[in-house]
């Protein structure tokens, strides 16, 4: 039981709970709580700590707004006008709040507001399916397709569509470098013929991807009444985020272990034996990390690409509440960083997961 | 210091064969040399390097490290292009590698992501496609019970230790029933204790089948215990065959008898005495 | 009294279920000047035991002693000559033997130092070589760097962990005279750990097995007695070291026997002919007369 916990944790990378387990059976008590002290708690310290360094920064940043709010009113309107514009902030109207860094509790009530908000769409869209479902069934009948609800998206699904997005780009991501870069790796000539071209397109900004993606589908895709905002968007994120893989993919095919060659040579395996039997195996790990690299890689320029395109996802979210200016947009902001980096962090976890079980030497993985 | 007489000894050694030996030539070398080109001119590793093994004779061949006895097995086995000169096996020229020479590595070179069964399966499939399913697990677990692992045939390659591994290794070359079995340094990565382990192994596998053998090594002696015959090789370059000795112990071998029986240590002292000069 | 003496000691590593006991009941003691071998093998504890009288580890159980003191951490006076070299790749020979030079002699002038780094490269014949990086130099150069290094040190005592076992026959049989040559000028106490039976002949005064682990302990010991210097072609026609060679071999397959993997079930070999691939045809099975003709073609 206790065995198949560790293992399980130390799987999904929350091996800092080991101690925490064996604590809880009692074994070695005073070896395992300094352990769990050292890998459990000292992190919490240090999110502490950081919480309070952004609180005062917060602070102080908010005061030095407020100051010169109230400097200027004093300036331009003379000393009732500041007085008035003191009076103003205090009393938190969202008229003249100072507009800057956010303050944790800030953040958080945002939190909840976005929440709760979500709540209430999530409603909406329940009273709406209600309503419409008796239609929706005659237009089905008739061949027709069904009225769909088209009010305001919420946080969630936000960030639903913002993953919906980010996978597909993998996908293709995945589905183009890895046979693209097992033809490459096979062939020392290919390689060196196609080195530059790879060479030249890794480095290239995001945004020009993108440019070029519209570009293209903008003609291909005229007259089809398809997606258009979210195919230019996963599009460009499998661009942007395939080298990674290509790389990866091309360097583990080219570089099997030469002893593997030469027992395949005595074997006398034929071109496809060959390919499936020793080079893609022997090259998975290679091919993984690359994966990995990759996905990452397409979370962080899912956000660019998407707050560029104006198309729906957390990129927009963004984008829009930085325009909007309301009270709490800052406050919202940084929500979504923290959901992007979080996100980003369970996506990377998930992929060295799958990593460790295709890689031979379990060890070996971060 | 009693001094070796080395006449006395190859005298010796000879003294328990027939004159003739019968048996056919498996293994036919003539004329062969490899070239390297270098940037300052071809550096010649072998050259006019002769050399026949009957069938069913167990050679093996020592020299320093760099005199081009692995480039020779590598030969032998198609993985290194030839020079000049021809290599006969069985009466026929050979064109690249093949199943009918099979080589045991210096690594183990399994294959991670398989099983111990299932590294050895994948050579049965290639040379007995004709043999049901059930023959061919048979012939692997045969082998694999033969070398020691009847209780390890679905572990992976990676948790078996490196002599383990190399059981699987050395299974894996007799389950393809080669013609001729290149063993290249093959324990020269184990500690003594598991390397006289795997020498046994080895030779009881061998000994029902009476595979012609070409066995490379630095050591004395696994090179004595293994063979019928140790052939001394010159450092390189233009490294030759300098000398052979016939090794005339009966078979099957015990280390014990072999370690206890009065000529070994003139044997082993010829053998030093070629390498250290 | 010993120089360094083991009672006792015991060593395991991990907890609950993954515990293994590495050494168990290592008792040893080694004089002054006097040059010990241990023949142990692959995963017996060897790196373990160097690592207790290094001072990196200490015992679960016993006690490890240096001249009847218990030893607190690694010290100037045990010198380590590892397997892989570790020597610094960015640093020169010289500069690689002036760390340890640096540690010892903290208070001296330059020239000082400069002097004994010189002595101590001379001393393993690296004078040729002593501006160049690791990188440049073979394998035997590199652990002739890391013997002086460890020399260079001063040490009362040194210590090597299969230091010549990653080398070829040629340039670990020039070395081990080397090694034994400089032993025999100051006859500094040496601890070596080798698989090699013959290196133990040739160098050390006396050869005891460590039997293979878990639960690795020290076997009998086998003294060697022969006039030194020892030269392999010479010593292998002396009589006693036949004999002597042959225990400590017979010993260590005694050792190998009980270890040795049982065989089973026998299986029976099906009665197939082999055939070279690449004949195969599509959609048919290939019959062995397939193998026959490719042989013609």
């Amino acid at each position: 039981m206790k065995d198949s916990i560790i293992k399980v944790l130390r799987l999904i990378g929350l091996g800092f709970l080991e101690p925490l387990v064996r604590l809880c059976v009692g074994e070695q008590p005073q070896k395992n709580a300094v352990l769990f002290v050292k890998k459990a708690i000292f992190p919490l310290v240090s999110i502490l700590t950081f919480l309070v360094i952004w609180g005062m920064g917060a602070q102080s940043l908010y005061d030095k707004d407020a100051n010169a709010r109230i400097e200027k009113a004093r300036s331009e309107q003379g000393e009732a006008a500041a007085v008035e514009m003191q009076k103003c902030i205090e009393s938190g109207d969202v008229s003249c709040q100072p507009n800057t860094l956010p303050s944790p509790a800030k953040v958080w009530a945002a939190y909840k507001t976005l929440l709760a908000d979500h709540w209430t769409i999530s409603e909406k869209k329940e009273e709406f399916a209600k309503k419409t479902a008796k239609i929706n069934a005659k237009r089905a009948e008739k061949g027709e397709a069904p009225i769909k609800y088209t009010g305001r998206p919420s946080f969630v699904d936000q960030i639903q569509t913002s993953l919906k997005t980010v996978f597909a780009g993998f996908l293709l991501a995945a589905l183009i470098a890895i046979p693209v870069g097992i033809i490459i790796g096979l062939s020392t000539t290919l390689r060196t013929s196609i080195n530059w071209f790879i060479q030249i397109l890794k480095p290239v900004s995001p945004v020009v991807w993108l440019l070029l993606v519209f570009m293209i589908v903008k003609t291909l895709l005229s007259e089809s009444d398809s997606d258009k905002s979210f195919m230019i968007s996963f599009i460009s994120v499998g661009l942007c985020a395939m080298w990674a893989t290509l790389v990866n993919t091309s360097m583990g095919v080219a570089t099997v272990d030469k002893d593997f060659v030469n027992v395949a040579k005595v074997l006398k395996l034929n071109v496809f034996q060959n390919i499936f039997k020793v080079v893609l195996p022997s090259s998975l790990p290679m091919i993984f990390t690359g994966l990995r690299i990759t996905l990452s890689v397409a979370w962080m320029v899912l956000i660019a690409i998407e707050l560029l395109a104006q198309s729906p996802g957390l990129g927009s979210f963004v984008w829009e509440e930085f325009q909007n200016g309301a009270n709490d947009s800052n406050a919202k902001i940084i929500v979504a960083m923290f959901v992007i980096g979080m996100i980003g962090f369970g996506l990377d976890r998930i992929m060295a997961t799958i990593q460790k079980f295709m890689s031979f030497n379990k060890a070996d993985v971060a | 210091m009693e001094v070796l007489d080395k006449e006395l000894v190859q005298k010796k050694s000879k003294a328990s064969l027939p004159e003739i030996d019968t048996r056919p030539d498996m293994l036919k070398i003539e004329d062969l040399a490899k070239v390297y080109p270098t940037p300052k001119g071809d550096y010649t590793v072998l050259s006019d390097l002769q050399l026949s093994v009957k069938q069913s004779e167990f050679i093996s061949i020592i020299g320093h490290s760099g005199c081009g006895k692995s480039t020779l097995l590598t030969m032998i086995a198609g993985l290194n292009d030839i020079s000049a000169g021809k290599i006969k096996v069985d009466g026929e020229q050979i064109h690249g590698a093949g199943p009918d020479r099979a080589v045991v590595f210096q690594s183990p070179s399994l294959f991670p992501w398989l099983t111990a069964l299932e590294n050895v399966l994948i050579g049965v499939k290639q040379v007995f496609p004709h043999g049901s399913k059930q023959e061919k697990l048979d012939i692997c677990k045969y082998y694999l019970d033969k070398v020691g692992l009847g209780n390890d045939f679905n572990k992976k390659a990676l948790e078996l230790s490196q002599g383990m591994q190399q059981r699987v290794g050395i299974a894996r070359a007799f389950a393809l029933k080669p013609k001729v079995l290149l063993l290249d340094e093959p324990f020269g990565m184990l500690d003594s204790l598991t390397r006289g382990e795997l020498q046994d192994v080895l030779l009881e596998v061998w000994q029902k089948e009476k595979i012609t053998a070409i066995a490379i090594t630095h050591d004395v002696d696994e090179s004595i215990f293994l063979a019928d015959r140790v052939i001394m090789m010159t450092s390189g370059p233009f490294a030759k065959i300098g000398d052979e000795l016939v090794i005339p112990y009966e078979r099957p071998r015990v280390r014990k008898e072999i370690l206890e029986h009065p000529d070994y240590y003139d044997y082993r002292g010829y053998l030093m005495n070629f390498l250290n000069h | 009294m010993a120089f360094l003496e083991l009672r006792n000691v015991s060593k395991s590593y991990g907890t609950g279920k993954d515990k293994v006991e590495v050494l168990k009941n290592i008792n040893l003691s080694v004089e002054e000047g006097e040059f010990l071998a241990i023949v142990g093998f692959t995963g017996s504890g060897k790196t373990t035991l160097i690592n207790l009288i290094n001072g990196l580890h200490f015992p679960d159980e016993g006690e490890v002693l240096l001249n009847g003191k218990p030893i607190t951490g690694p010290g100037p006076d045990r010198g380590v000559v590892f397997q892989n070299y570790s020597l610094l790749p960015w640093l020169t020979v010289y500069s690689n033997v002036k760390l340890a030079i640096d540690e010892v002699m903290k208070s001296a002038s330059k020239k000082e130092k400069d002097a004994q780094i010189r002595k101590y490269v001379e001393m393993v014949n690296l004078t040729h070589a002593i501006d160049k990086r690791p990188a440049e130099l073979s394998g035997g150069m590199r652990q002739r760097v890391s013997v002086a290094r460890a020399l260079a040190m001063n040490p009362k005592m040194l210590l090597m962990d299969e230091p010549l076992s990653a080398l070829d026959a040629l340039t670990r049989g020039t070395l081990q005279e080397e090694i034994v040559k400089i032993w025999g000028e100051d006859k500094k106490t040496c601890l070596l750990i080798t698989n090699d039976v013959d290196e133990g002949i040739i160098m050390a005064d006396r050869i005891i097995p460590l039997t293979p682990g878990p639960n690795a302990t020290l076997g009998p010991e086998f003294k060697v007695d022969f006039a030194r210097p020892r030269v392999i072609t010479e010593i292998n026609q002396d009589p006693n070291y036949k004999k002597l060679r042959t225990k400590i071999v017979e010993y260590l397959i005694e050792l190998g026997e009980n270890r040795k993997a049982e065989q089973h079930a026998e299986y029976t070999l099906p009665d197939l002919k082999p055939v070279m691939p690449g004949w195969i045809k599509w959609g048919k099975k290939p019959s062995e007369t397939d193998y026959e003709r490719s042989k013609h073609i």
